[in-house]
């Protein structure tokens, strides 16, 4: 067992290197001049190799990585050159807006992908099955960010029944105190059910364009896994016992769909990281992704790398909790 | 007519064929007739062939130039002389939408020209090698599938600088990991077969082993799995062109073409809603051909 978790902890520090040195490479191709980006275009001369040398630019590159490194690793991601300050406070910031998103998405996609997902496994290739295959279908065919926008046009503009953009109307801006971050829960910790509703009204056309997309994956891998299990013959043999179908389902086949369905929920979650970037740029929620955008759109590479190297270890933390999800609850597997 | 019809049925299907190439073509005719059998996915061939008509003759079905603009005349809805209406900058977005199909096409091919050999040499040489080789080569693997793939390819771009050809690049890079993936899973299967054994027992040398006997039969789940990653690659393409990144202005790159649409998206929506359609056509086109593929080429891989 020690040896085990040794070999996982080495094969994280590995990939976690590998992600640094990927995004070092690419913040050193980067057509900018990093002093320049500092002092402006009309410093005087001597300004410039000062800078230089403070910024490290005159050592060998690998000791340029090694000081990198350091950094990532203490939080340390430079200055955002979009907001003039700690690119890490900064991601402190946004992040809970993206993490509330991310949740409710996966939330929807749970609560509608798993049943949607079993029942077409259970009724194969009856229109409901056929539903649940033009559901994934669309779900990899169209473009997050034109869904979102055709559901504002429509849930918005034309309808009426959601808020606009953004996490709140202008009315209930700052009208509840900032202590997690997300919204929904902080108008619920200060009582205030009136800014929950409008905050409920803002966040829940995003949340259904992102968890559309969770749900399709979902409800496909629920609907294999499930098909795999109901031809075994331990179903056939609950069912010759005369157990109901639902007994058959729930209490046999579903148990063994739940480890690999976890480990699917968790790997969807990560996906709508990046289906984030795209959504909260149409619905300008200030979260992660937007904030990504913003940088990359003004060529912040600080604030571009940081929010990648958070990107990509949430990616790896999130892979490594679906294994250990998956030793835990499978006794096969220990 | 009919004569040679006849021959040729038989030459595709009689039970001794005479020549590899006449294996060859049975096989292949074998997976046509279990694909024509699809629906759906034919429906999806139809719609990739119309798309790559579209894309060929897109001067003679344009009505307009896609760059000719006419402030006079712009923001209009749908009429007889402008058939999905005009934008912005007055120019014909039914013109703008059949060149965006060159566009399109265009990123498509140039991505699998990128991904499919990486992914291809890199499985089969991790797989057939093994040992450290394979370790090292897992490991890059690993690490760009540690990023979620739109996230790598926008830092790629914004380090290479917006524009088209340096989104392909980027969405190239970060595209074989999967393919290797599959094609390293492929090989390990394949190079314990007897085969192999026998191609070692009479000398082959191992480049000619890999390049000559593991990949020919890596090729058709790579071609399958390839197909179904080009939705993937028109949806991230689209996602570049939208924030900026990808096809700049004033080429008819559909992402771009709805980022501009989406300052007018509650008065002239159509502007916007047009081309995201066109893309889920394509998409969706791809995504049929390419399980339909899966069940012709990979009848075991089909539930």
């Amino acid at each position: 067992m020690p040896r085990k978790i040794a070999e996982t902890a080495g094969s994280i520090a590995l990939t976690i290197l590998g992600l640094l040195l990927v995004t070092f490479v690419i913040g050193r191709v980067v057509p900018i001049d990093p002093v320049l980006a500092v002092i402006g275009e009309n410093a005087a001369p001597g300004v410039y190799e000062r800078t230089r040398i403070e910024l490290g630019l005159d050592q060998p590159l690998y000791v340029q990585f090694g000081r990198f490194i350091v950094k990532a690793v203490t939080g340390d991601f430079g200055v955002s050159v979009l907001t003039a300050r700690p690119v890490l406070d900064d991601l402190k910031r946004v992040f809970p807006a993206t993490i509330e998103l991310a949740t409710l998405a996966t939330l929807i996609g749970v609560l509608v992908g798993v049943p949607l997902g079993i029942l077409a496994a259970v009724r194969h290739q009856s229109w409901i099955d056929h539903v649940a295959r033009i559901v994934a279908l669309i779900g990899h065919s169209v473009p997050v960010f034109w869904i979102g926008l055709m559901g504002l046009l429509i849930f918005y503009a034309q309808l009426g029944w959601v808020g606009g953009t953004g996490r709140q109307s202008v009315a209930f801006l700052d009208s509840v105190r900032e202590r997690t971050g997300m919204i929904l829960i902080d108008c619920l910790l200060d009582g205030d059910l009136d800014s929950f509703w409008d905050a409920w009204r803002h966040i829940v056309l995003p949340a259904s364009v992102l968890g559309y997309f969770s749900l399709a994956y979902i409800c496909r891998m629920t609907r294999s896994f499930m098909l795999e299990q109901l031809s075994k013959e331990y179903v056939t043999a609950a069912r010759i016992k005369g157990l109901s179908e639902w007994h058959v389902v729930m209490r046999h086949a579903f148990r063994n769909i739940a480890v690999p369905l976890v480990t699917v929920i968790a790997l969807s979650y990560g996906y709508l990281l990046e289906g984030a970037v795209l959504t909260e740029t149409v619905f300008a929620w200030p979260g992660l992704g937007n904030y990504l955008t913003d940088s990359l759109l003004r060529s912040d590479m600080n604030g571009v790398l940081g929010g990648t190297i958070l990107v990509g270890a949430i990616f790896i933390g999130l892979n490594l909790l679906s294994d250990l999800l998956y030793k835990l609850l499978d006794p096969r597997t220990r | 007519m009919s004569d040679t019809a006849a021959t040729w049925r038989e030459y595709l299907t009689t039970p001794t064929p005479a020549s590899r190439r006449q294996a060859a073509l049975q096989r292949a005719w074998l997976s046509w007739r279990r694909f024509r059998a699809n629906p759906t996915a034919m429906v999806g061939l139809v719609i990739i062939l119309i798309i790559i008509a579209i894309a060929a003759f897109a001067p003679l079905l344009a009505t307009h130039s896609p760059f000719t603009q006419n402030l006079n005349n712009r923001l209009m809805p749908w009429s007889a002389e402008h058939w999905l209406g005009t934008d912005e900058l007055g120019r014909d977005v039914y013109s703008r939408l059949v060149y965006g199909t060159r566009v399109a096409l265009r990123v498509i091919a140039l991505v699998t020209i990128i991904t499919a050999p990486i992914g291809l040499i890199i499985g089969a040489v991790a797989g057939y090698a093994g040992g450290w080789v394979d370790a090292a080569l897992m490991r890059v693997t690993d690490i760009f599938l540690a990023f979620p793939r739109l996230i790598l390819a926008l830092a790629l771009t914004t380090a290479l600088g917006p524009g088209i050809d340096n989104a392909i690049l980027a969405i190239g890079l970060t595209g074989w990991p999967p393919l290797a993936r599959l094609a390293r899973a492929e090989t390990l299967t394949i190079r314990s077969s007897d085969f192999i054994a026998a191609a070692k027992v009479v000398g082959a040398s191992p480049a000619r082993i890999v390049f000559g006997h593991v990949m020919p039969l890596c090729m058709p789940s790579l071609i399958v799995r390839v197909t179904l990653d080009m939705a993937g690659v028109i949806l991230v393409a689209a996602g570049l062109g939208f924030l900026g990144l990808g096809a700049q202005p004033p080429q008819p790159e559909w992402g771009a073409m709805i980022a501009a649409g989406r300052k007018f998206i509650f008065d002239q929506w159509w502007i916007a809603a047009v081309p995201g359609l066109a893309i889920c056509v394509l998409s969706l086109g791809f995504n049929l051909f390419g399980d339909g593929l899966r069940d012709a080429l990979d009848p075991k891989a089909s539930s």
